[in-house]
């Protein structure tokens, strides 16, 4: 997919240029934008690991444990049918709060974590359970307490409060997951009857 | 209401920070020695990102030195008119769901463009914040399992993706205008 996108642009782009006669500017601006994508990085990287370093500390010292029981309610309600002593319930809430606190690399790991725990309740392996349906259509929005490279890229471009953005994306965060989560429900429960 | 937003949202990361710090402290947790190590994960997927934001940042700005993205703008004008979304945003919100590295270039280059303090520099944090990289997801968590029936999750996770992208438009206007 990106294959196509990424050279099409490109390709689009220079045949533009010529029929517009904007050929030089065309590659001048493809030599800046290459400069200015290091600039770019090295502005909001600095951000992105104090933040991946913090995060380090409330994994290790147990805060991370402490938040997946805070949000064990919200697990029964989104997985009504998954046991909440399972071993599949415990990587989703596990994985819930490492996407909520920003933890991308443990989140990860810990969703499929959750995928494997899930297929082995699945009863027809190539096809995905109505859990499995919820859980990626969990991961798929993005519910995070702190946006923190959005924070640190906002902080290089010179934003005068680079963190404004925060409550606006709480907000449309928890409207769009609510909005996913019931349609899935909805899907699940009308395509269900085969998968009892 | 701006003041309450506004206090809230700075008081979100300080308030974090002085959390994990203290709980880090009383649970005997080596702080400095974990941060050094979760600082040195995030200098590498820093770097991680790095070229496929130069092949698209550069993919950009020819893409709009060139004319392109005004004639794209011009062309998608009347559908943008009808939804009141404004067109320079098009392009980050149909390459959201694709590519992360994509959409975070555009949305620099809308910063770079229009400020991170404007209208579209707001709603473009808002999308960016809200929303995930949904085709890399899906391919990442059924791929991991090996289920090639995924159902009705591209139909739904879309949905919601285009519910984000809006929301994010009109929660801003409500909350910080035009």
């Amino acid at each position: 997919m990106m294959n196509y996108i990424w050279s099409g642009m490109m390709l689009l782009s220079l045949m533009i240029a010529m029929w517009n006669g904007r050929l030089d500017a065309t590659m001048q601006a493809a030599f800046e934008s290459a400069n200015n994508a290091i600039a770019t990085v090295l502005g909001f990287i600095g951000v992105t690991a104090l933040w991946t370093g913090l995060m380090r500390i409330a994994e290790k010292s147990g805060l991370v444990r402490v938040f997946s029981r805070i949000i064990r309610p919200l697990g029964r309600l989104i997985f009504p049918n998954l046991p909440p002593d399972s071993a599949a319930f415990s990587a989703i809430s596990m994985n819930m709060v490492a996407n909520i606190l920003g933890l991308a690399n443990a989140a990860t790991p810990l969703g499929l974590t959750a995928m494997r725990e899930l297929q082995k309740r699945n009863h027809s392996p190539n096809r995905a359970s109505d859990e499995m349906c919820t859980f990626v259509v969990l991961n798929t929005a993005s519910i995070q307490l702190i946006p923190s490279t959005l924070i640190g890229i906002r902080a290089s471009f010179g934003s005068a409060a680079p963190s404004e953005i925060i409550l606006p994306v709480w907000v449309v965060s928890l409207l769009t997951a609510t909005v996913g989560l019931t349609i899935t429900h909805w899907c699940n429960k009308r395509s269900g009857v085969r998968h009892a | 209401m701006l003041n309450a937003i506004s206090l809230i949202s700075s008081f979100a990361m300080p308030a974090m920070v002085c959390l994990i710090l203290v709980w880090g402290l009383r649970s005997g947790t080596e702080v400095y020695s974990c941060f050094l190590e979760g600082a040195t994960d995030g200098l590498k997927i820093g770097f991680q990102i790095l070229p496929p934001i130069i092949g698209l940042l550069v993919a950009i700005g020819m893409f709009r030195a060139s004319g392109a993205l005004d004639l794209v703008t011009f062309a998608l004008k009347p559908i943008t008119d009808f939804l009141h979304f404004p067109p320079e945003v098009v392009p980050f919100a149909l390459l959201r769901p694709m590519s992360g590295g994509g959409s975070l270039a555009l949305a620099t280059d809308l910063f770079r463009t229009h400020g991170t303090d404007s209208f579209i520099g707001r709603a473009v944090s808002v999308m960016m914040g809200s929303t995930e990289t949904t085709f890399y997801t899906l391919a990442v968590y059924f791929g991991a399992v090996g289920i090639t029936q995924i159902r009705h999750t591209v139909k739904c996770a879309l949905l919601a993706d285009f519910t984000g992208i809006f929301l994010s438009i009109w929660v801003c206007f409500a909350i910080f205008g035009a």
